[in-house]
């Protein structure tokens, strides 16, 4: 084909892409937005294909059903719980993928690339392969294969800098001499093992915003491809991606009032064991499912804060449940949404749509503080970071300047809990021992059960 | 030679540059309601890398190559596969609602 022809429809696929995320914005014309991608996605393939002449069609094809045959389960399957998880590993897969087509691009031109395509190309390796590492440390921390906590050891810091510091200097050495294959290799196990390490140290509850941060870096190392094969669909594309990525992650810290170099070597959790054991001796009250729900009966308006305890008991359905019995009583309902609440991203706004909760019931942070001076009840479903005042009120601890959602305000805070330990940032929560506060302990899809069903018999 | 390339370089970085701008300007203007199908969204568009895969699988027949392309076609292909069949379950709830309204 015409290559004026094919460039003409790269420019179509970019138009898609870029229709497709301003369709993005609103509820109602999303569904256009994901399929503007999909037409701009398998225009970009099919005018390449014409283009460039595949000679391994056998290859091509096994590639295209192994990719099949993995990627319609996981689309079609996973559950939204599970949502974080699954954008870890596609981090890890894309960003898997453009470091092996740099590799293959690297011996492909060899020493005869000029001096900027070897630095661009030993960039985008770095950034795909230390992104995988960190993807693969994400999706183990989110599925709990390994604990969530962070890693943390004297000089962390350090080391981890410094792997990511040695590596760039084999990058740039292999610039300079490009024949020295021992640089190429030190380079991409070092990008390997910083990203290892990276995501290691830090804690679950930290995820959005680093999920985000890997987001970003897999568009920019798609869009340094683009540069090394001076393809602009790719360097747009990427861009994309890496500018959404990064507008999440700045989102994200803004709402834990930190900045992402806080996010990625602060290591909270590390130093929060002294603060733990001063608090051992005081008075936390709790309640039975039973005292829950008489409280909720005389309740004329109540919020529910959702986090992640409610993802981990799969509980958005009975909390729905429990939405609907207090609508149909004439109680007043909100749902107070904190930006990082959950694992991801809009975590919380995807588990309460499957559930079919309405989502003018749904508040932002910022709109909803105000109103729990007068609210009744505060249920807190599994968030424990989000809610704790000590952010507001205890100038050391770790969680101080954080924006939380002021349930501690409201009449009576009802705190369904698994357990009395404390969050993924390690800390303990204020919330437990104010006199306001009832704690029911156990898992929360249980709890809520109990609950639902006592309000049940106590008619209407 | 070297300083044409230096100018295709230039140009791409423009390029880059304002494709940033854009993709900032659009995404900043995302419901908050929407952000994780987003993830999953502009994740599959990434994947578009899968034709950097193909163009450099087409100029090759080095078996170490073609095997690396190879893998990265499929993994690209998985991401895009999933990802849009996630967002569009996402949003297929999020439009349930709507619906009924």
């Amino acid at each position: 084909m015409n290559q004026n022809i094919i460039q003409l429809l790269y420019i179509v696929s970019i138009f898609l892409f870029a229709l497709s995320l301003k369709w993005m914005s609103e509820v109602h014309t999303s569904r256009r937005g994901n399929w503007s991608a999909i037409a701009g996605i398998i225009i970009a393939i099919l005018a390449t294909l014409s283009a460039f002449q595949i000679n391994r069609l056998d290859l091509l094809i096994v590639a295209i059903v192994v990719g099949s045959m993995i990627g319609a389960p996981i689309g079609l399957k996973v559950p939204m719980t599970a949502v974080p998880q699954r954008t870890a590993v596609s981090h890890a897969f894309g960003s898997l993928a453009v470091g092996l087509v740099g590799v293959s691009e690297f011996f492909q031109k060899g020493i005869s690339a000029d001096p900027v395509t070897t630095a661009v190309l030993c960039g985008e390796m770095i950034l795909g392969f230390l992104t995988f590492t960190g993807s693969i440390v994400a999706f183990a921390k989110l599925q709990e294969i390994i604990p969530g906590k962070p890693v943390v050891y004297r000089g962390r810091n350090i080391i981890t800098i410094s792997t990511l510091i040695t590596s760039i200097v084999f990058a740039i050495s292999l610039v300079l001499y490009p024949g020295l294959e021992i640089a190429f290799y030190l380079m991409i196990v070092l990008a390997l093992i910083f990203g290892l390490l990276l995501v290691l140290g830090i804690g679950g509850a930290d995820m959005p915003t680093v999920i985000a941060i890997l987001n970003s870096y897999a568009g920019i190392s798609a869009a340094a491809l683009g540069f090394i094969l001076d393809n602009r669909l790719l360097i747009v594309a990427g861009a994309l991606d890496g500018s959404s990525g990064l507008i999440l992650a700045m989102i994200m810290s803004q709402a834990m009032n930190r900045s992402f170099v806080n996010v990625l070597f602060g290591g909270v959790g590390a130093r929060m064991a002294v603060v733990e054991q001063s608090q051992q001796d005081r008075v936390t009250q709790t309640y039975s499912s039973a005292d829950a729900a008489t409280v909720l009966l005389s309740a004329k308006n109540v919020i529910i804060v959702p986090g992640y305890g409610m993802a981990v008991a799969q509980a958005q359905h009975v909390v729905k449940e429990l939405s609907d019995i207090l609508l149909k009583r004439g109680c007043d309902v909100k749902f107070a949404i904190h930006p990082v609440a959950g694992r991801m991203p809009g975590h919380m706004n995807v588990l309460l749509a499957e559930a079919n909760v309405a989502y003018d019931l749904l508040w932002e942070m910022d709109k909803v503080n105000p109103l729990f001076n007068e609210t009744d009840v505060a249920v807190v479903i599994g968030a424990n970071d989000v809610t704790n005042p000590a952010a507001r009120t205890k100038p050391d601890s770790p969680l101080f300047g954080m924006p939380i959602l002021n349930v501690d305000k409201a009449k009576t805070v009802v705190f369904i809990k698994r357990s009395f330990g404390p969050g993924f940032a390690g800390v303990d929560n204020e919330l437990f021992y104010l006199p306001n506060t009832m704690m029911v302990l156990g898992d929360a899809k249980n709890v809520l059960s109990d609950i639902i069903a006592k309000l049940r018999n106590t008619g209407r | 030679m070297n300083d044409l390339i230096q100018q295709d370089f230039v140009i791409n970085l423009l390029i880059f540059v304002l494709a940033t701008f854009l993709g900032i300007e659009l995404i900043r203007h995302v419901s908050r309601l929407l952000h994780t199908p987003l993830m999953a969204l502009t994740n599959a568009i990434s994947s578009v890398s899968i034709i950097a895969a193909l163009i450099v699988m087409s100029e090759s027949s080095n078996g170490f190559i073609l095997a690396l392309t190879t893998i990265a076609v499929a993994l690209a292909f998985t991401n895009i596969v999933s990802g849009f069949m996630i967002t569009e379950r996402i949003l297929k709830m999020f439009r349930r609602r709507l619906d009924r309204k």
